[in-house]
């Protein structure tokens, strides 16, 4: 069995959500506490992932970073990216097509606290940026380890935007979702079922350690 | 001494509402905001912190300028060194008791400060506690220490008392008089007691619809006019039976019913639910003290 996609989407999923974690605490962190009227502009966009297809998203991204267009030509020359057909490319597609999957519940995890939290930590001289990393993550950690779990886990159920962008290039951007397709395209039903099934298995435990750890069924082999 | 002369506007319960305060506190004063609710006595707090920015004034503290309008200047809370104990504490969930003290600590000081205050606040047994595991009265003990480690210039205490019951508040009442006495704070607690503010403050300022409406030494305050041999308390009809020729009324006066005898000219006016004052003249109260 060629095990070569499986390791791509773990891998992808992996740089993903460790790139959108740090995106997103500044993100989630601004929406929670800006009075700011760009506020349910940016709402709106960070969302706008669950609602449209991922086919759009990934139409605009081949369109947008065509190194026949203005913009994906700039990139290439200054910066030499390219980003259509690229590993890259798909973690920038994956990390906006996760985006609110990790951006909501850091932001409602930070809208949940007493605000008088950080008040307090501010009138004994700390800086915001010691507030959040010192009180206000440590304590939403329920919320982090939800983000950081359904980022990974949607990143590792992508299909649509990975195939418009990424295309089919074994090694660089054939990740499992697709190498389904493909056998299943090909008529190879036990290739597909390898694959599915591991899939399977893996988003299973994923998101049962996530529900163990956050209801506090794994408390008591530690106490 | 501290010179608070600013105007705020806040959104009160009803609409829209002038803060306007011009007050003058002596340094190691202990002194008490008295109102009631949404008459912005946290909202005074808040701008004395610098959690709310006023539109107009000046706030000075012992020579030091913390807010004036006309030159812009705005002392963000981190720079005035203030103790606030918040109504709900505050105390962060993520840190045990003496994490807590220890996070206020500033750099540059001793951790023998800590020591100290978890003694005074007999609050030894409990530095390896969780905040969540702490009852109120212990919370809000930590709440106490952690405002003081940091030695302010000002401690302010936004109703700390007030979710306690009687016991816990009367003990806590010592602890706050103690620190009083051994750091010579000046203090601004915001309390609905009488009976607290006559043992803890020097001065009241009564806050109505954002203006102070009166200030003076709790007695001025409260007793002013009203000193005399009369007893008369505010109370509320909870029943009228008739008993042969005369009747009983019942009234709730604080947490206690008293039976009152009316005759029947008295009682046509009156209804249950009404707000009535029992007022009796001519006789020797006899006082007992109550042993907590």
């Amino acid at each position: 069995m060629n095990w070569e996609p499986l390791f791509l989407t773990l891998k992808l999923a992996g740089v993903t959500t460790l790139l959108l974690l740090v995106l997103s605490i500044p993100l989630a962190s601004w929406l929670s506490s800006t009075k700011s009227r760009l506020k349910p502009v940016v709402e709106t966009l960070v969302s706008m992932p669950l609602v449209l297809p991922p086919t759009v998203l990934g139409f605009y991204f081949l369109v947008a970073f065509s190194p026949n267009n203005a913009f994906g030509s700039w990139l290439d020359e200054w910066f030499g990216l390219q980003l259509i057909f690229s590993f890259s490319g798909l973690v920038l597609a994956s990390i906006i097509y996760s985006l609110p999957f990790m951006v909501h519940p850091i932001q409602a995890g930070l809208s949940a606290i007493s605000p008088s939290l950080k008040e307090a930590a501010y009138v004994m001289g700390k800086s915001k940026f010691t507030t959040l990393v010192q009180v206000l993550l440590p304590t939403i950690k329920p919320s982090l380890l939800t983000g950081i779990v359904l980022a990974f886990a949607h990143t590792v159920g992508e299909f649509g935007v990975v195939l418009m962008i990424g295309g089919n290039i074994p090694g660089k951007t054939k990740v499992a979702s697709i190498a389904i397709y493909d056998e299943v395209e090909a008529l190879n039903y036990a290739g597909a079922n390898f694959y599915s099934t591991v899939l399977f298995v893996v988003t299973f435990s994923i998101l049962l350690t996530v529900y163990l750890i956050n209801g506090g069924y794994l408390k008591r082999f530690w106490k | 001494m501290i010179t608070l002369c600013v105007q705020k506007k806040l959104d009160g319960p009803n609409g829209d509402m002038l803060l306007d305060l011009d007050i003058q506190i002596q340094e190691g004063q202990f002194v008490t905001l008295y109102g009631p609710s949404g008459a912005g006595k946290t909202s005074t707090l808040r701008i004395l912190s610098g959690l709310l920015q006023a539109e107009k004034g000046k706030i000075e503290v012992n020579g030091t300028t913390w807010f004036d309008s006309a030159t812009k200047i705005h002392q963000q809370p981190q720079q005035r060194n203030i103790g606030y104990v918040f109504q709900d504490y505050a105390l962060f969930p993520n840190m045990t008791v003496e994490e807590n003290l220890l996070f206020a600590l500033p750099k540059e000081a001793r951790k023998n400060e800590i020591t100290t205050l978890l003694e005074m606040m007999e609050l030894v047994a409990l530095k390896e506690r969780k905040p969540q595991t702490l009852s109120g009265g212990q919370k809000q003990r930590v709440a106490l220490a952690r405002a003081l480690v940091q030695k302010p210039t000002l401690l302010l205490l936004d109703e700390p008392l007030s979710a306690l019951d009687m016991k816990i508040r009367l003990k806590l009442q010592e602890y706050l008089l103690k620190v009083h006495k051994v750091y010579k704070l000046t203090t601004i607690l915001i309390s609905h007691d009488i009976g607290e503010i006559y043992k803890l403050s020097d001065q009241v300022f009564v806050l109505e619809n954002g203006k102070v409406a009166k200030s003076g030494t709790p007695t001025q305050v409260f007793l002013n006019d009203k000193i005399s041999g009369k007893f008369k308390f505010k109370g509320e009809v909870l029943n009228i039976e008739k008993d042969e020729v005369v009747y009983l009324v019942t009234v709730l006066i604080q947490n206690e019913m008293v039976k009152v005898i009316a005759q029947e000219s008295e009682i046509r006016q009156l209804n249950i639910g009404d707000s009535v004052i029992v007022a009796s003249k001519a006789f020797n109260p006899v006082i007992y003290k109550i042993d907590a």
